[in-house]
């Protein structure tokens, strides 16, 4: 490459993880420095929003974005880096699909600001204040970013040309990706970037034939090393989850949460995981059924949706109940909604 | 402007071998249900994967029917059993999401029973009118303040964030 490329990395709402994981690649980061100016990277080089709007469209070579999108300020950015970047990857689970902050879709920001500003033990705010978008001082009026009621992924917002899956993406699979985009080698724009098989295809353990009559949660049991963990009856999403990571996790006994997304083809994540683990329910019986399911998986929602809440087909609850489960609380008519 | 009464949409998975006979059945017979029912075909109802009744809810469907031989008597041997865990698990899911039990309903019906699929088929409809629209893309939208503080951002940036040269 005779000219170097500019690159941009920016956060939004996200951990802080998918930074650390693009250090991971070790000392090829100057490798990285080698092939492009970074431009932007709040968490690691000084650089100003006000010179990324005064670029010409289209002057960013590369964009990788990590985080939802949840406040104002952040849908700001996503628009500003796609107008400034020629490529815009949606890099890691939160960009991709919401990942952890998109569980907040089940409930809402007035209960999330209830929460943060009352009703925690640990609040003193006698005042009631809430942090409020515009504020007047002697000085002018003051913004704050407006707090969104559904988390959104990247591609809600803007056109996004690849996807960079994982919680946070492997360094080896960064790195893949950084090559195939100096060597020019990338699959068609609207990909996800990595492997198209599932976690059960790098994972070692014996497989035969799955039939439960009992979820466990991972405490409550101490799994043999060497047999399917699904077998065992522990909730492992292998069997649908994109790969990528080696089978980091059930090779330590503990099973897939599903940080790597869905596998090629599949819409909704969640959607597919409910279908394989209800196929292995061994029984006939609609009670026996429904006893195994309530008794073994008690937050299907944040189970299933744990890192794909904001991607899936529905994206949130309905707003009356507040992240509760309906049992305890009668979702109202949708006529007394305030929409 | 007088209220019109509200038509609840409702999407079925009808499998191939019984209940769409029985649809068929009760057309023969003349048997009337109300019109506010979409019929899918599907080989069984073992087909019907949670994606498709989340993807009818998510595209503005009231309520999801899907309907199946009875259990023991499924073309391909058990595969409605299939179609009964992967309901109750959808189920169990969809609580959480505030979605009510009785939008998304497994029926069996057997290629005789057309008078009994096109009761299920009034009841349903009658319950969802109970509950009312569902309309769940309006879930989505953010309160109309949103563009004001896009704006309001930009506008920020161009006033305070300018250094002089």
């Amino acid at each position: 490459m005779t000219e170097k490329g500019k690159l941009a990395l920016y956060w939004a709402a996200s951990c802080g993880g998918c930074e650390i994981a693009v250090l991971g690649i070790d000392e090829k980061i100057l490798k990285v420095a080698e092939a492009f100016d970074i431009v932007l990277w709040p968490v690691a080089v000084d650089a100003k929003v006000r010179s990324i709007e005064k670029m010409a469209d289209g002057e960013i070579d590369l964009c990788f974005f990590n985080g939802a999108i949840r406040t104002s300020e952040q849908e700001y950015m996503a628009h500003l880096l796609r107008r400034k970047s020629k490529v815009l990857v949606a890099f890691g689970s939160c960009a991709q699909e919401g990942c952890i902050p998109a569980l907040a879709n089940l409930t809402t920001a007035e209960a999330i600001f209830q929460t943060a500003y009352h009703d925690t033990p640990s609040t003193d705010n006698p005042d009631g204040v809430v942090p409020q978008p515009e504020t007047e001082v002697p000085e002018g009026k003051l913004h704050l970013p407006i707090f969104y009621n559904t988390v959104h992924t990247l591609d809600q917002i803007v056109p996004v040309e690849y996807y960079l899956p994982g919680c946070p993406p492997e360094p080896e699979r960064i790195w893949d990706a950084i090559v195939a985009i100096l060597e020019n080698k990338l699959p068609p724009p609207g990909s996800v970037i990595g492997a198209h098989t599932t976690v059960c295809d790098e994972c070692p353990r014996e497989r035969s034939e799955k039939k439960i009559k009992a979820f466990k949660r991972t405490w409550e049991i101490i799994p043999d090393e060497e047999t399917c963990l699904l077998e065992q009856g522990l909730v492992c999403f292998g069997i649908a989850t994109r790969a990528g990571c080696g089978a980091l996790c059930p090779q330590v006994n503990s099973p897939c949460i599903g940080c790597y997304g869905p596998n090629e083809g599949v819409e909704d994540h969640g959607a597919r995981l409910m279908s394989a683990l209800a196929s292995v329910i061994d029984s006939d019986d609609p009670q026996e059924i429904d006893r195994i399911i309530r008794e073994g998986i008690p937050d299907p929602a944040g189970t299933f949706y744990r890192f794909s809440m904001a991607h899936s087909l529905l994206r949130r609850s309905a707003f009356a109940t507040n992240g509760r489960n309906a049992e305890e609380v009668p979702a109202p008519k949708a006529a007394e909604r305030s929409g | 402007m007088e209220e019109k009464t509200f038509e609840p949409r409702i999407i079925a998975f009808l499998c191939n071998w019984c209940s769409y006979r029985a649809a068929d059945l009760a057309g023969t017979a003349r048997i009337k249900y109300p019109p506010n029912v979409r019929m899918i075909r599907v080989m069984c109802s073992g087909r019907v994967d949670p994606t498709f009744i989340l993807k009818a809810l998510a595209m503005g469907a009231d309520g999801v029917m899907i309907a199946g031989c009875h259990p023991g008597e499924c073309h391909y041997l058990e595969q409605n059993y299939k179609a009964m865990r992967r309901y109750a698990m959808l189920r169990h899911t969809l609580r959480q999401f505030g979605v009510e039990d009785e939008r998304v309903r497994l029926q069996w019906a057997s290629a005789a029973e057309g008078a009994q699929l096109a009761e299920a088929i009034r009841e349903m409809v009658e319950q969802i009118r109970q509950l009312g629209p569902l309309q769940w893309p309006t879930y989505w939208s953010e309160n109309g303040r949103r563009e004001e503080a896009l704006k309001s951002i930009e506008r920020e940036h161009e006033e305070a964030m300018e250094v002089p040269a």
